[in-house]
């Protein structure tokens, strides 16, 4: 048996000690045959298109078994999740020890909402569970899609349909962010035919999924899009947060573009399916 | 221009923040002359084109005016200010409004600070062409009387007042009593566009068939296909509701359908069965759109009517914030615990 524990214990350090770029050849190179985009006015690919992630990391970001939801006495298997295999590179994310501890925390605590003050109001729950917007990187694999919208200005607009949350996308933009919010200050340029988003002042309090995934107010996303068929753009995006990871880390998936006819963003405003779990406790009835 | 009509004026701008869901008292009035020319078609037609050759309405854009939807009652038929009375309804605004008076007492005075901060300055400014209403049909500058309505939606006004009461004597009972802006679920982002007192900025998109729109006040985006798609089924309805946009010329014409079943969604409580509202975008130089919305519903208003707002680019450096309303929304629960301790002494009003 001690064999075996100090053989996974090496598995394990192996795949910590890889770097974190190089090992497997460009997703978007090895699963797709060689593709040029058409282009807009300023010869760029057009990226317009309602896009949608067909990964189940809003569960998990790393391997996944199926799962029960958090209350299957009630909800049964319309609470449950799918199993799904990792998408990031290497399988694991390089959590700082003390900061895996944090995760397990969120996990345990992903449904528990207070809003009783104002200076706790975000100290725990999974910010999905409250219909509080994603942030990025998670915006783009929740199960839900997102229309890109690209035109002749100098931004380019990512409309999410989960809670109608939006990023603009200032190109080739020199300053730095003003103050912190939920989908971050988002800088875009183009490498060849790869949009990159450079994404910084991200808020704290979002997470990347419900199993409590998480990063500090140092987090700094790098996303790549890059067209990679006429139905499909390749997504990589790197994590990097030195506060709670030992390394950078990567994750990459295709979006699939949504083919069906008159297809459309539709909405999904979710505030008004949380205000009874976050508000309901102060109602009148309820304090009689 | 004495002052009291200039009170009424401040009073009616005031209003318009919370005028949602609001019924306006109804005056009748000699009409006047119609203020308006047709809508602007722009000086040199095809001047602001996309290179996929739509007309070009991308930017940041701001609405902010002081003048009212509705021509304030005291003004008659006066329907555009000289440049002189214009100075003053805007000096006097500025002066009403401004934090740096102290008379009034102590409260008044936290009140005009804590509103100042919130202030868009650009809503000192009336209409570069004066008007004293935004409404520009009827003549009368007012939304036409109402017909009457049938008991069932008499009663859902009568209960969305009451519960508008409450929460103005800061006793609202439930989550529902306040309005949908507070509640952070709709707020600019639905037709018609309106000015209120901070937030006014909304960034255009384009891309080939569609015209998008996020305004500051909430972030969504509304997503308006002019490739010619039919509507949603009407079974699927949304809080934005579904729109649908057109060119004519250079002009972003677009109809919207589809709305929610839900007290405050749709404009001033019209009826979603025979509610039309139709929204004309034209670029009429480089720095101004002119916006013009009309509403159509004979089971709610005796004719249709129109305004028409100016939207003014700004400078591309003064960008746009993440107006994260429901994520920090602590307001509701201090209206709601502040409620429930009030009960608690015995306070009732």
């Amino acid at each position: 048996m001690i064999a075996v524990e100090t053989a996974v214990a090496i598995a394990i350090l192996g795949l910590a000690a890889m770097p974190a770029t190089g090992q497997q050849t460009p997703a978007s190179a090895g699963q797709f045959p060689p593709y040029r985009a058409p282009r807009m006015a300023d010869g760029h690919p057009d990226l317009n298109g309602l896009w949608q992630a067909f990964v189940t990391s809003n569960w998990d970001l790393q391997d996944h078994e199926a799962q029960p939801g958090p209350h299957p006495e009630i909800m049964g298997a319309y609470g449950a999740g799918p199993a799904g295999q990792s998408i990031v590179d290497g399988g694991e994310i390089p959590y700082k020890p003390e900061a895996l501890a944090k995760k397990k925390q969120n996990f345990e605590k992903r449904t528990t909402v207070d809003v009783s003050s104002d200076k706790t109001w975000h100290a725990l729950g999974d910010p999905e569970f409250k219909c509080y917007m994603p942030g990025v990187p998670r915006a783009t694999y929740m199960p839900f899609p997102f229309r890109i919208v690209q035109g002749s200005g100098p931004y380019i607009l990512m409309a999410y349909e989960f809670t109608t949350a939006t990023r603009n996308i200032r190109m080739n933009w020199k300053g730095e962010y003003p103050t912190p919010s939920w989908m971050g200050w988002n800088r875009g340029h183009w490498e060849g035919d790869t949009l990159v988003v450079d994404v910084t002042g991200q808020r704290e309090e979002t997470w990347f999924d419900r199993a409590g995934d998480y990063h500090s107010d140092e987090l700094h996303v790098v996303e790549r899009y890059t067209p990679a068929s006429p139905y499909h753009l390749m997504y990589e995006a790197t994590i990097e947060d030195p506060k709670v990871y030992t390394r950078p880390w990567k994750i990459s998936f295709p979006l699939y573009r949504r083919m069906e006819k008159n297809v459309q963003l539709l909405e999904f405003k979710c505030v008004p399916f949380t205000e009874e779990l976050l508000f309901g406790h102060y109602n009148k009835q309820a304090t009689k | 221009m004495n002052h009291r009509l200039l009170t009424s004026i401040g009073i009616a701008v005031v209003s318009l923040s919370t005028a949602a869901g609001q019924v306006p008292k109804t005056t009748a009035q000699a009409p006047a002359k119609v203020v308006a020319k047709a809508t602007a078609a722009g000086k040199k037609p095809g001047a602001f084109r996309t290179p996929w050759g739509d007309p070009d309405l991308q930017g940041v854009w701001n609405d902010a005016t002081s003048t009212p939807l509705q021509r304030p009652g005291g003004v008659g038929s006066k329907d555009v200010l000289t440049d002189e009375e214009a100075e003053d309804f805007q000096k006097t605004l500025a002066f009403d409004l401004t934090r740096d008076r102290r008379d009034g007492g102590p409260e008044v005075d936290v009140n005009r600070a804590y509103n100042d901060h919130w202030m868009d300055a650009r809503r000192l400014k009336i209409t570069a062409d004066r008007r004293t209403s935004l409404i520009v049909d009827p003549p009368d500058g007012r939304i036409p009387p109402r017909v009457p309505l049938p008991p069932e939606r008499d009663k859902v006004r009568a209960e969305r007042a009451a519960a508008n009461d409450r929460f103005n004597a800061g006793l609202p009972q439930h989550y529902t009593d306040f309005s949908l802006p507070v509640r952070c679920i709709i707020r600019t982002d639905s037709p018609p566009y309106l000015p209120t007192i901070y937030n006014n900025d909304f960034q255009i998109y384009q891309s080939p068939g569609y015209v998008v729109i996020a305004p500051e006040m909430i972030h969504s985006a509304r997503i308006i296909p002019v490739d010619g798609r039919p509507h949603l089924g009407k079974n699927l309805q949304q809080w934005l509701g579904d729109s649908r946009g057109h060119w004519e010329g250079d002009m972003l014409v677009v109809e919207t359908t589809n709305f929610r079943d839900y007290p405050g969604v749709i404009f001033q409580g019209g009826n979603r069965e025979t509610y039309k509202i139709t929204e004309r975008f034209v670029r009429i130089d480089a720095t101004t759109i002119n916006y013009e919305f009309t509403i159509d519903d004979p089971k709610t208003w005796t004719k249709p009517w129109t305004a028409r707002i100016p939207w003014s680019r700004i400078d591309p450096n003064e960008q746009m914030y993440e107006y994260a309303c429901h994520e920090d929304n602590y307001d509701l629960v201090h209206f709601l615990t502040g409620a429930r301790s009030r009960e608690q002494r015995g306070e009732t009003k």
